[in-house]
């Protein structure tokens, strides 16, 4: 028997639906995705072996792929212990943490990179001066970079991974204990397989994120050519220099990287999706 | 929780202290300052509209990914997800691409307001898609069967039984969006143009400040822009909750 639910039914609405939907999508996102790449190979290759050609953007990229994999690696290291702590331990103050890690998504990226300047900067910031001495200059430098790329993505590993440890729950954990393995065995023995899936999507997430991180880069980083300044910024520059051909191709290097991380993601989901369904 | 506080926490206050540091004349100075004002004024605006766009959009686009079926399905769930991981500031290169001088279509919205929506738009898109689509897929359609049943029309069982299902969802997704809106930073710094007193928005105003060396100024105006997102998403969850009972 047909369902008479809302939206089976009325094949005008349907359509009228679906052309909405797919025109609003096309129009805001798809039509100027597909321009830049258009823009890109215009003369063919030779667009982008220009840009490489470029010891800039030959850096810029390198920096960017340095500290947007630094910053995964320590966030993630980061996220899967904090997922822990959150999920498994109960302490005072607990919401409110739990709260607080959406914060970063909220946060203007200017905010950022100014608040880690207040706190970091050499001259007149609250550890800056003390960092400095013990010789680490961390903003104007990469040890700032990384940081504002670790604010910006920190929620995103822990947003995966904790729905994840909830659900599993914690009986083989314990069972694992019971039976005599210490708690290093049992994260990696017991823990760690079961959210597998989940810490590779959060990582690869937060590696989209981090190579496009633009805002908190630029103030952190300060913007100098060819020693910190990450692709995102040097697109801005080549733009407003007229240089449109490199910052396009730049831009296409950056958006097919994370167009090529969210069909990593979608690839992985499904295969895991039924697995879980079945173990319900 | 140490890194937590040496990343997070420790370095948000410090602008709070910072902005503080200077009393309450240097907000006030700020907020009598026009261009700051104007600022302000046009990014709270057009995130507010954004957001009442993604609340019906969002949610438009949410019921057609789940209830409808026809190919190339998977190719929009995929292009939603674009504007999240694309970088900013290649985002307001790609609209601008399409929408700025030299259109192909015709359409020149560079260094207008218009521009400000259509960039905010394109950041915020996924926020309120990716929170209701989950709760509209575990909804059961045997209750709009049964209302269907007894009578009720398509847009009264839309009206009475979907929708407040998706309340909070719709609510929750936009307070991200709000969030994200105010605060979007390289997706409008190419494509508005920045003029002031007529496309500069916030964080480009704050952005100036911080290049001008005026780090007490900075300070205040990122400490209001913080106030805003919290007020914003407070008061969402309040209407939300209001809705919620009444429905």
């Amino acid at each position: 028997m047909a369902s008479a639910a809302v939206g089976t039914g009325s094949p005008v609405v349907k359509w009228v639906l679906r052309l909405l939907v797919v025109g609003y999508l096309v129009m805001l996102v798809a039509w100027p995705t597909a321009y830049v790449v258009k823009h890109t190979f215009a003369d063919g290759l030779t667009g982008i072996q220009e840009a490489l050609a470029d010891p800039d953007v030959v850096h810029a990229l390198k920096l960017t792929a340095q500290v947007a994999v630094l910053a995964v690696m320590v966030n993630t290291i980061f996220g899967v212990g904090m997922s822990l702590l959150l999920v498994r331990y109960s302490f005072i103050g607990k919401r409110a943490l739990s709260v607080l890690i959406d914060l970063p998504l909220s946060v203007s990226p200017v905010v950022v990179g100014l608040a880690l300047v207040l706190v970091y900067n050499g001259r007149f910031g609250w550890f800056g001066p003390w960092l400095e001495d013990h010789g680490l200059q961390v903003v104007f430098a990469r040890p700032g970079m990384v940081l504002a790329t670790c604010f910006v993505i920190l929620p995103l590993v822990i947003r995966e991974i904790v729905p994840v440890l909830e659900e599993l729950g914690d009986d083989q954990e314990q069972a694992a204990r019971s039976l005599g393995a210490n708690a290093w065995q049992t994260f990696w023995r017991i823990t760690l397989p079961g959210i597998k899936w989940a810490v590779v999507y959060g990582v690869v997430l937060s590696l989209a994120r981090a190579l496009g991180e633009f805002g908190a880069i630029k103030v952190v980083a300060g913007n100098v050519g060819g020693e910190t300044q990450v692709a995102t910024v040097l697109v801005q520059q080549k733009y407003q220099n007229f240089e449109q051909q490199t910052a396009y191709s730049v831009s296409f290097m950056l958006v097919f990287a994370a167009v090529l991380c969210l069909v990593v993601v979608a690839l992985l989901r499904p295969k895991d999706g039924p697995k879980e369904g079945k173990e319900q | 929780m140490t890194w937590f506080s040496l990343l997070v926490l420790i370095p948000l206050s410090a602008i709070v202290v910072k902005a503080s540091g200077g009393g309450w004349s240097t907000y006030e100075s700020i907020l009598t300052n026009a261009n700051t004002r104007a600022a302000l004024q046009l990014t709270v605006v057009s995130a507010l509209l954004i957001t009442l766009l993604n609340m019906v959009m969002g949610t438009i686009v949410a019921w057609v990914l789940v209830r409808d079926r026809f190919p190339g399905k998977a190719v929009i769930d995929l292009v939603i997800d674009i504007p999240f991981a694309m970088p900013t500031i290649v985002a307001g290169l790609v609209l601008l691409s399409l929408y700025g001088p030299q259109s192909p279509i015709g359409v020149e919205v560079n260094s207008t307001r218009w521009s400000v929506l259509l960039a905010m738009a394109f950041v915020t898109l996924p926020f309120v898609v990716r929170t209701v689509q989950p709760v509209l897929e575990e909804l059961d359609t045997d209750v709009e069967d049964a209302a269907a049943s007894l009578g009720a029309s398509r847009f009264t069982t839309f009206r009475r039984v979907v929708l407040p299902a998706l309340v909070p969802a719709i609510f929750a997704g936009a307070a991200l969006s709000f969030a994200r809106g105010i605060s979007e930073y390289g997706a409008l710094v190419l494509i508005s143009g920045n003029l002031p007193r007529r496309t500069e928005v916030v964080s480009v105003r704050l952005f100036s400040f911080l290049e001008g060396g005026n780090t007490e100024a900075a300070a205040a105006v990122a400490t209001i822009m913080l106030m805003v997102a919290l007020l914003a998403i407070v008061a969402l969850d309040v209407i939300q909750r209001r809705v919620a009972r009444r429905g």
